[in-house]
């Protein structure tokens, strides 16, 4: 691995195991499905199995006659809609008047165990007048006889309409010398996580509901809860234990865990919902279904003139995050190059499938590979490399985008300089033989978003706690939810690294609403940069705690002590210091345990347009990634055998686990690009299985070699940038490309199954277009 | 129904009578009976390898295994892949390669690998990818596993 950058820090730049590890590999640690309360229910849900219909009666008598049977809830008991944007509240825990899709909730039992509960759902009897199925968004882009929501824009199934243009780009393609038009199709991709999802609700006669679920953001989840349960927020206690992972699939407030919630309070007793593996595929909110009309612009010297993008996503039965994902398709393609003139439309349309939402670089990915692909045919008609073409249009660092990005430390440049010299570029491109092929995509994305989906926008996108007892031992509270990323050794490393202490001393608690102060969990890859800097704001404000007692028990002023490993010493006389517990306890004598506590916010930016804050960020990743494939010419397989990712996270905090996070990215990113598909007839899904829903196998995934270039950037902890989801986007184009470097194909309908490469082998030599004289 | 007679078998090394129904899964037997929850439900039809265990040695899919069918035989699950409050080489090699993420998959991995080196002490990166390929993992993209692995056969932990 390359680096340019010696670690400045005791800790933080280094390899940092995880500190929940051992826990991990030894079965030890909890998550939700461990966890079994006394006296606890099984909870089971009854789903639709229409498309789209109006309910006209549910008959539950036979169901709550059933003996063990507690709870039997139907919509009309919670009503109140709810959804993770404020703006576009159109689900409900069950349905109420109307299902639409096949997968919604319509009733749910709580029982002393799973056989009871599943005869009850089996007595209840549902009786429906079906309405039409709308599976086609295209379909639904006008005025339709039953909108799925009443709320779709002027009778149609479009929940949301973007309509957005900077400068002039009708004239910009006037003008231009060179164009290139990609119309791509992207399939419904959803996350796969490990861990299903699961909730556990208790509700207790002293008024009080505790919820444990599988939840990237707990914050939203309290806040739901309490709307649509009518309870008020400080009577709800929400803790999140281990999470298997989520890559947004567990970021919204999903219906299941508020109906288990619901159905505790009916019985009074603790129950457990835990979703099978069909059920999560159904609630879904995965990655949309997406076509996208992607034309550039250029003028003779391959200098970009002109985005102009027209996107129609498939939103699935409600909002979800939709209203942000129709912002980001456009917007996210505004880096990472200059584009002085941009236009887009992206119309977000409901249809009656399993809702889609936000999923590991959420609304980057489709429109990235468009770009991409476009650059890399842009490049050729011109006649220029593809990295040449890039660098000439890079966005430079302290710049504006002309949405009004506010773009501050970039090191791109160095991105493309080193995976060009790593790849071995120059010696491969267009000179392998046929068959094998060299590919460039290039990426960029935002580290958190400047804008929380917050109902009091004024407060810190997160806080952090810190206490310390006698014992030396410091307590770490914050509502940042670790779902395997890695963000709780990030949290005791830094805290570990302002206090100079060993990182054993810091022990991370636990996510409960009670006690941890508020952070808006996992998405947007938002944590580092946001939990970083308030992070590192509390051990500050310990730490000048610590100083003073130094300072007394040393006879100096605090501004002569400074930090070293377990010490605090003389900064003009390092020999002369006392150690931390021994400064401590001075420091504790006139208040007893130290406490602190330290936030983050980001000041609004951007424009003052409509839609001006989405996709403002306080700082974006960026990235440049050369794959290296081979095709089987005869069965259209592809083997992707390396991928080489340079990326700019600003400072790397903890490389182990930037690491993971492109490598895990690039598997997710391939698995997109190769083969995962949720595969429909009309509006039913047809694969809700990991065994017919294939992510990639260990064989399928290629070498990668981690190239961190990155400068620190000014405004992250200790110069750090976002990892988690940015290291995605590149991947996809950058195979796109090399297969085309390979077979003289380009691939816009994802996934490329290898029937798809066969057909375009034989396209191609219908049309007597050789390649590498093939 | 539960038969009249318990299930006898040896977990973790201790002989072990349970009442266990015919129908009863091995997984549920430990996570539910048993209360052994290091082995982890990701999909119940055997499609993820979460719930591997060995079963005389070798990795199995307790969510597929009937509890009756390891009457006599030796069932061992992560509380018993190694010696109480430390770890195995397997499982050190995965903390320190950061081969675990989320970790939910984690348990499942270890088994197998366990499994693996037990039998082919030095495997190539081809054995070690054909011997996880039953298993899923979603956070990792594989290589750090692979890598954790190679390490544990190494001695390199």
């Amino acid at each position: 691995m390359a680096t340019d950058s010696p670690p400045a820090y005791r800790l933080l730049g280094g390899r940092i195991p995880y500190v929940e590890g051992p826990l991990k590999v030894s079965g030890r640690a909890e998550y939700t499905d461990d966890i079994r309360r006394p006296g606890q229910l099984v909870g089971k849900v009854l789903r639709s199995v229409w498309p789209h219909a109006r309910l006209r009666a549910i008959d539950t008598r036979a169901a709550r006659a059933e003996p063990g049977v507690f709870a039997v809830l139907t919509g009309e008991k919670y009503p109140t809609p709810f959804g993770v944007l404020p703006i576009t509240h159109d689900e409900t825990a069950l349905a109420v008047d109307k299902t639409r899709y096949i997968g919604d909730i319509v009733a749910a039992v709580a029982a002393v165990d799973e056989r009871t509960a599943e005869r009850a759902l089996a007595k209840i009897r549902v009786d429906v007048e079906p309405l039409p199925e709308y599976s086609d968004p295209a379909a639904g882009l006008v005025k339709v006889e039953q909108p799925i929501h009443a709320r779709g824009l002027n009778g149609s199934n479009i929940q949301k309409e973007v309509v957005q243009h900077f400068g002039d780009v009708d004239a910009a393609f006037a003008r231009a010398a060179h164009t290139v038009r990609v119309r791509a199709s992207y399939a419904g991709v959803t996350h796969a996580f490990t861990e299903p999802l699961v909730t556990i609700a208790d509700a207790t006669p002293d008024g009080r509901l505790t919820v444990w679920s599988a939840t990237q953001v707990p914050h939203y989840l309290h806040r739901a809860l309490s709307e649509v349960l009518g309870i008020p927020m400080h009577r709800i206690r929400v803790i999140k234990p281990e999470v298997g992972g989520g890559f947004g699939g567990k970021s919204d407030p999903l219906p299941h865990e508020i109906v288990c919630a619901a159905l505790s309070i009916e019985a009074g007793r603790p129950v457990k919902m835990l979703l099978d593996r069909e059920d999560v595929f159904y609630t879904n909110h995965g990655r949309h279904p997406t076509k996208n009309d992607v034309r550039i612009a250029a003028d003779a010297d391959g200098r970009l003139l002109a985005y102009d993008i027209d996107t129609v996503i498939d939103g699935g039965a409600w909002s979800s995050f939709g209203t942000v994902t129709t912002y980001y398709n456009g917007v996210l393609a505004m880096g990472p190059y200059r584009v002085p003139n941009f236009r887009y439309r992206g119309r977000r349309v409901y249809t009656t499938k399993p809702p889609s939402g936000a999923m590991r670089a959420h609304g980057g990915t489709n429109i990235r590979y468009s770009i991409e692909v476009g650059l890399d045919r842009l490049a050729e008609e011109i006649g220029v490399d593809p990295f040449d073409l890039r660098r000439a249009n890079a966005l430079p660092p302290d710049s504006t985008t002309v949405n009004e990005f506010r773009i501050t430390s970039t090191s791109f440049l160095r991105c493309l300089t080193a995976v060009r010299a790593a790849s071995d570029w120059d010696r491969k491109f267009r000179r392998l033989p046929y068959g094998e092929g060299i590919g460039l995509g290039c990426g960029f994305y935002i580290s958190g978003s400047n804008s929380p989906i917050h109902f009091t926008p004024k407060m810190p996108q997160s806080t952090v706690h810190l206490k310390v007892d006698m014992d030396g031992g410091i307590a770490a509270h914050s509502m940042q939810a670790d779902i395997g990323q890695g963000s709780n050794t990030l949290l005791a490393a830094i805290v570990a690294e302002v206090l100079g202490v060993d990182l054993d001393r810091v022990h991370v608690q636990g996510v409960d609403t009670d006690v941890s102060p508020i952070d808006l969990g996992s998405y947007s890859s938002r944590v580092t940069f946001m939990m970083g800097n308030a992070a590192r704001a509390a051990a500050e404000n310990l730490r000048a705690q610590v100083v003073h007692g130094a300072a007394q028990l040393l006879g100096v002023p605090d501004e002569a002590v400074e930090v070293a490993h377990e010490r605090l010493r003389l900064r003009a006389e390092p020999a002369r210091g006392v150690s931390f517990l021994e400064a401590l306890h001075k420091a504790m004598e006139p208040v007893g345990a130290l406490v602190a506590t330290g936030s983050y916010q980001t000041s609004p930016r951007g424009g003052t347009f409509k839609g001006a804050r989405a996709g403002t960020a306080p700082a974006y990743s960026f990235s440049a990634y050369v794959a290296q494939t081979k095709v089987d010419v005869e069965t259209g397989e592809i083997a992707v055998s390396k991928i080489w990712a340079a990326f700019d996270c600003g400072r790397a905090l903890n490389r182990l686990a930037v690491e993971g996070q492109i490598e895990g990215s690039i598997h997710m990113g391939l698995g997109q690009l190769l083969g995962e598909s949720m595969n429909y007839r009309g509006a039913r899904l047809l694969n809700p299985s990991l065994l017919e829903y294939k992510v990639l196998a260990p064989q399928q995934m290629p070498d990668v070699e981690v190239i961190l270039v990155g400068d620190d950037d000014p405004e992250g902890p200790f110069g750090a940038k976002e990892a988690g989801e940015g290291p995605l986007v590149a991947a996809l184009p950058a195979v796109g490309n090399a297969l085309y470097d390979a077979i003289g194909c380009r691939f816009t309908d994802l996934p490329i199954t290898p029937e798809k490469v066969v057909r375009a082998l034989d396209l191609r030599a219908k049309e007597g277009r050789p390649w590498k004289g093939r | 129904m539960v038969a009249d007679a318990p299930l006898r078998f040896r977990l973790n090394g201790v002989p072990t009578a349970v009442p266990c129904e015919d129908a009863r899964v091995l997984l549920d037997l430990l996570r539910e009976d048993l209360l052994l929850t290091g082995t982890k439900r990701g999909c119940d039809l055997g499609t993820c390898g979460c719930c591997t265990v060995l079963l005389d040695g070798r990795p199995t899919l307790s969510c597929l295994t009937l509890g009756r069918s390891v009457e006599d035989r030796e069932v061992t699950t992560i509380e018993g892949i190694s010696p109480p409050t430390a770890l195995s080489a397997v499982q050190r090699a995965f903390v320190a390669h950061g081969a675990t993420q989320c970790g939910f998959c984690t348990p499942g991995f270890v088994m197998t690998a366990t499994a693996l080196l037990h039998e082919h002490p030095h495997p190539s990166r081809d054995e070690i990818e054909r011997a996880i390929s039953g298993n899923l993992c979603r956070c990792t993209g594989y290589r750090k596993i692979v890598e954790a692995i190679q390490a544990a056969a190494d001695g390199a932990v």
